[in-house]
């Protein structure tokens, strides 16, 4: 697997990552070698293993159908950068 | 019937696809204990798990899992016991996580199918192609603030059911049928409200276009509409866009548009065409989610009749048209109401009547029918008055009206008004001859062989007897007399 540099901006710009045009080359380099490294897995025979979901052999809880929680405008928008009227306020996004 | 569409050089067919997110029926969300009800004040339903704080954790809402279940179920679809949670990766200010909790590859319901019903009682089968659990996103408001967009999370972590249809569709006509029967299955099971206008159940239509008998055409998807009208008009614009394009030799470009319905037109929503790549992945913070028979046998217990089969019923055991049954049936409460009415009673009477009568007059009034004056046991009374001859049919509809406007009892209305039907025969015979000895004229003109005129008597007779004559008796006795 290779990644390209316009691969690499277009993740980055995806994850809204800044980086800066002399920076992807080596970048690229890194995740390269990573994906290379992670790929020698392929190298293990998982034909008869079944998919690991999880390191602990445990079962996913569930919850009531109860209201437990919420109520708190104030701590919700508390360390919002400009908080409106118990809103976030953010820069006006329209289509 | 498909809907066709005549070009130029040659005709189009229209295939339609819908993926309708429908809000759960849950007290708390997906994976918080905050509350989903509507309207509340600006983030005051937000635990720290809706608003994405640091080291939050979802717990999944047994609710939840048990409504999909039950609508997997009313689809007549597969329930799969092994299911898995995915994050879906995108940026956007109502979106606190970054990604929104879904299931991609393996969803908790997988194939089922929905019946919907056309006019003149026709009825079409869409394919169900599957049913996911997810989260709902905030909400953002745009109009509020000169320089800002406002951020509501109130809904960010309800959870909604994304049910997705096969490509069966082939007309705007059929997506409303879908959409109303959807509505309906989802409403009689009790897990969605249906609600429209809150946005309790939103569509994203795929339509494309093509040669009859080719291979599907290249679609594009309108996100978010939110009323079945909208629906049709957005179907019908973006089709006919697809056609022209296509016989002007262009080619269509996959993607998400958007449906203005102000302008009642379609178009691009190119800065959405990136987001597109969602990054799928396993959710890390949440195990595959897994239940035994056991779980599914026991909301299969309680599912309640659904549409199709109360339709079926009041058609092979009541005598009801597919049509009227089918209105009936549509809403659970309407079909609640029919059936107390009709208990015990003529079934085809009472259908006549729910259906002309109370909804005209709700109709009329723009009341719903729980808003009704006129009780089930009511309309039961009066039918009851109609059946052992007390008031005529004519008679009834007046007291009907009154019912409807004073809320007082049938019975009391006919004894108020003195509306008791007459079927003695010696005031009826005193009523005849008073009409004939008036119109001696007439008489003369029936015995010369104007037999027609019979009718106009019977109008007098019951006009003399204020309509509370009993038509049959009048039938029987004005004959005989006018022919001397």
């Amino acid at each position: 697997m290779s990644l390209d540099k316009a691969t690499v901006a277009k993740v980055a710009n995806l994850a809204r990552i800044r980086v800066e045009e002399e920076d992807l080359e080596g970048l690229a380099s890194e995740l390269n070698s990573i994906l290379d490294w992670v790929e020698q897995l392929g190298e293990v025979d998982t034909e008869n293993t079944p998919p690991m979901t999880s390191v602990a052999d445990m079962q996913l809880r569930w919850r009531q159908d109860e209201i437990t929680d919420g109520g708190y405008q104030e701590d919700i928008v508390a360390n919002a950068p400009s908080p409106e009227d118990g809103f976030f306020g953010v820069p006006k996004v329209i289509e | 019937m498909g809907m066709i569409i005549q070009g130029a050089t040659g005709d189009w067919e229209v295939v339609i696809g819908m993926e309708v997110h429908a809000q759960v029926m849950s007290k708390a969300k997906l994976f918080s204990g905050s509350a989903t009800e509507y309207g509340a004040e600006q983030n005051s339903q937000v635990s720290f798990v809706d608003a994405a704080m640091p080291g939050m954790l979802p717990v999944i809402n047994e609710m939840a899992v048990e409504q999909a279940v039950r609508t997997g179920l009313g689809l007549k679809a597969q329930i799969n016991k092994y299911s898995v949670f995915d994050r879906k990766n995108y940026f956007y200010a109502d979106l606190p996580q970054g990604y929104q909790i879904s299931q991609f590859l393996q969803p908790i319901v997988g194939e089922g199918k929905l019946t919907i019903d056309l006019k003149d009682g026709e009825t079409k089968e869409i394919g169900i192609t599957r049913l996911h659990l997810e989260q709902d996103a905030g909400k953002s408001i745009h109009d509020q603030h000169p320089t800002m967009t406002l951020v509501d999370l109130n809904r960010s972590g309800v959870a909604l059911m994304e049910i997705v249809s096969e490509p069966d569709i082939r007309s705007p006509e059929e997506a409303a049928a879908y959409m109303k029967k959807l509505r309906s299955i989802l409403r009689y099971l009790g897990t969605c409200d249906g609600n429209m206008e809150e946005g309790s159940m939103r569509a994203d239509v795929n339509v494309s276009v093509r040669r009859l008998g080719d291979p599907l055409g290249t679609r594009c998807e309108m996100k978010n509409l939110n009323s079945v009208r909208f629906i049709q008009q957005a179907i019908i614009y973006e089709a006919n866009r697809q056609v022209d394009i296509l016989e002007e030799g262009g080619e269509i470009d996959q993607e998400t548009r958007l449906y203005d319905s102000v302008k009642g037109e379609t178009r691009s929503m190119r800065s959405k065409e990136e987001a597109h790549d969602y990054r799928y992945f396993p959710d890390p913070d949440l195990l595959p989610l897994q239940f035994d028979d056991a779980f599914i046998e026991k909301v299969k217990a309680d599912l309640p009749e659904l549409p199709d089969e109360k339709k079926a019923r009041f058609v092979s055991e009541l005598g009801i048209t597919p049509y009227d049954a089918g209105v009936l049936v549509a809403e659970k409460e309407v079909a609640d109401y029919f059936e107390a009415v009709a208990k015990g009673r003529d079934a085809k009477l009472s259908a006549n009547w729910v259906i002309g009568e109370l909804f005209g007059n709700l109709n009329r009034t723009s009341k719903s029918l729980s808003e009704s004056p006129v009780s089930a046991d009511g309309l039961g009374e009066l039918i009851d008055l109609i059946k052992d001859g007390t008031i005529s049919n004519r008679i009834a509809k007046e007291v009907f009206e009154e019912m409807f406007e004073s809320g007082k009892a049938a019975g009391v209305i006919v004894d108020e008004k003195g509306l008791k039907q007459v079927s003695d025969t010696g005031a009826i015979e005193a009523a005849i001859d008073e009409v004939m000895a008036a119109n001696m004229d007439k008489v003369e003109e029936y015995r010369g062989g104007k037999d027609k005129l019979i009718g106009f008597f019977m109008g007098q007779v019951m006009k003399a007897t204020g309509g509370k004559a009993n038509p049959g008796v009048v039938n029987k006795l004005l004959k005989p007399k006018l022919d001397g």
